[in-house]
């Protein structure tokens, strides 16, 4: 668990960011989100002492992050920023490696790791652990960028708009792999993003930050249906909300929610579990049906969904 | 020029001047028409050979020491705690290579007497700016997102120097050791007036004889020295970039 306490951090008479004080979960992503200049990077750069605070204190586990020296703080906590910053004389191999030579790991133990990260980022170790960066694509650029960052098992991930250099099918990708890699390694992740669909697709939790100060700190579907002030309602977007409360949901939860009606018509249109209502509903809309089956990643059906149900699902409760 | 075709040259060029070295006598006929009243073709008061290589030597101590200077005062000014450091040294670097090399000679003989030593400082001092420049260049030019990257994944300030910053700017500082190598080459002639060994020798032989073929070879030998080294140091510069992996 990471506690934010009142932090601050003030630039001659400029104030960046503004007593914050906030707890991050262990094992969930949490999100700030704002507009540029919002200081929401520089919060993140304060967990890993990158900027040292004007006031406030950051604890890690309950221990003061200002108690260890800076750089050993950071061998600890993961880092990655969108320009992946990998280093351009090393290999993929040497760039992930950074870290656990850092901390003096044998060598036996950092290349099943290169090798298992690789894999995990869908690189195959053979073909791409002794290439440099400027022979890879931006996409795997980025990936190697995430793989390094995770290299030393930090039980902590920062990450500063991680996807922001990436084209919009690649970031969608990429933001699926950070998914599953989160559940995979249970990292705690911080990450940084100005990108509203972003934060609502990957945050567990979602800080909207506006001129230094987190105005709303919450589950996704609270900021939507609950906004602290006018402000978050507009950046958070009032004219999709019920879209976007839409894509929150799965296909597959609102039908175990509903104890899973029976199973309809087989000809009808199809959806996978795992695709949000959002995509639910633009399907039903698109082939003008009222109900839309429900498929699990087997190819069963597992019930279906009415357009009713979807749409009592999208005003707030 | 296409590369077959300048490296046909430098190879030419190779052999020419160690022919000539070797074997100076043989080319007594080509400088013969440039001589009068009989006086020899060939320089005669010493082994043009070892005058070659104590010039080689001489530039070479002069530049490994204005790189070992300049390199660190290039370092020291581009850390956080050396910045106040960087107009001292610029001044200074600047003074170096503004103040001429026969100046320099005339302050140092009488401090360190006649020979190598007074030619040593003032090549020294000439060969730091393109260095200490192309350092400082080559230091600040990495950008700002590796930097981050280093220090977030918990480098510390030395660990940053030695594996990202330096490996970035070694093109850039072994292109000024380059530079100065070649300038010094050519400047250390004047050394000879002080009593260094070197190819100044041959050319203030010819001076004072009145002897044009004296004065061309010293100038020749010197000539063709630089621009060997020149493409010497840039074959070698290449292959250590291409080690390192830094363009």
């Amino acid at each position: 668990m990471i506690t934010l306490e009142d932090l601050s951090k003030r630039y001659g008479g400029t104030t960046v960011v503004d007593s914050v004080s906030m707890t991050i979960e262990r094992n969930t992503i949490t999100v700030i989100v704002g507009t540029s200049g919002s200081g929401k990077s520089t919060l993140l750069r304060m967990i890993n002492r990158l900027v040292e605070p004007s006031s406030g204190r950051v604890l890690i586990d309950g221990k003061d992050t200002h108690n260890e020296p800076a750089h050993l703080l950071r061998r600890r906590i993961g880092y990655a920023i969108q320009s992946h910053g990998l280093f351009p004389h090393r290999t993929v191999a040497e760039n992930i490696a950074t870290v656990p030579h850092l901390l003096d790991w044998p060598e036996s133990r950092i290349r099943p790791r290169i090798e298992e990260l690789l894999r995990a980022f869908q690189l195959d170790p053979a073909s791409y652990a002794d290439k440099y960066p400027h022979q890879l694509s931006g996409g795997q650029q980025q990936r190697v960028g995430v793989a390094r960052a995770l290299a030393a098992e930090p039980s902590l991930l920062l990450m500063d708009e991680p996807f922001g250099a990436l084209d919009p099918i690649i970031r969608a990708k990429a933001q699926d792999d950070l998914l599953a890699i989160q559940r995979r390694f249970g990292t705690t992740i911080v990450l940084v993003t100005h990108d509203m669909d972003e934060a609502f697709r990957l945050g567990s939790r979602v800080a909207v930050m506006s001129q230094g100060r987190v105005l709303q700190y919450d589950r996704p579907a609270a900021l939507l249906t609950r906004p602290a002030d006018s402000l978050v309602a507009r950046m958070t977007g009032i004219a999709d909300r019920a879209l976007r409360l839409l894509s929150l949901t799965t296909a597959g939860e609102l039908i175990t929610a509903a104890e899973r009606p029976a199973p309809g018509q087989a000809d009808g249109p199809t959806i996978a579990a795992a695709a949000s209502l959002r995509d639910a509903l633009s399907e039903l809309l698109w082939r003008g049906a009222e109900s839309i089956q429900v498929i699990g990643p087997d190819g069963a059906a597992l019930g279906s969904l009415t357009i009713a149900a979807i749409r009592a699902h999208g005003k707030p409760a | 020029m296409k590369p077959r075709a300048a490296t046909v040259l430098r190879i030419s060029a190779l052999l020419l001047l160690v022919s000539f070295l070797l074997q100076p006598q043989r080319f007594a006929p080509l400088f013969a028409p440039l001589t009068q009243y009989g006086a020899p073709a060939i320089y005669d008061q010493g082994n043009l050979l070892q005058l070659t290589l104590a010039h080689l030597a001489t530039v070479c101590v002069a530049a490994v020491a204005s790189a070992i200077v300049a390199a660190g005062l290039g370092i020291l000014v581009t850390r956080p705690s050396g910045a106040e450091f960087l107009p001292l040294s610029r001044a200074l670097v600047n003074v170096g290579q503004t103040f001429p090399p026969v100046a320099v000679l005339a302050v140092a003989v009488p401090l360190v007497g006649f020979g190598e030593a007074p030619t040593l400082i003032a090549l020294f001092a000439y060969g730091l700016l393109p260095i200490f420049e192309n350092t400082m260049v080559g230091l600040q030019s990495c950008s700002s997102e590796l930097l981050e990257a280093a220090s977030g994944m918990g480098m510390s300030a030395r660990q940053r120097l030695v594996g990202v910053e330096l490996p970035m700017a070694l093109p850039l500082i072994l292109e000024g050791i380059r530079l100065s190598l070649v300038i010094n080459i050519g400047t250390a002639t004047i050394g000879s007036t002080v009593a260094a060994k070197g190819l100044g020798e041959v050319i203030i032989a010819g001076l004072l004889s009145n002897n044009t073929a004296f004065i061309l070879q010293g100038g020749l030998v010197t000539g063709l020295m630089a621009i060997l080294l020149y493409d010497a140091v840039g074959l070698l510069e290449r292959r250590l970039c291409r080690a390192a992996h830094v363009q």
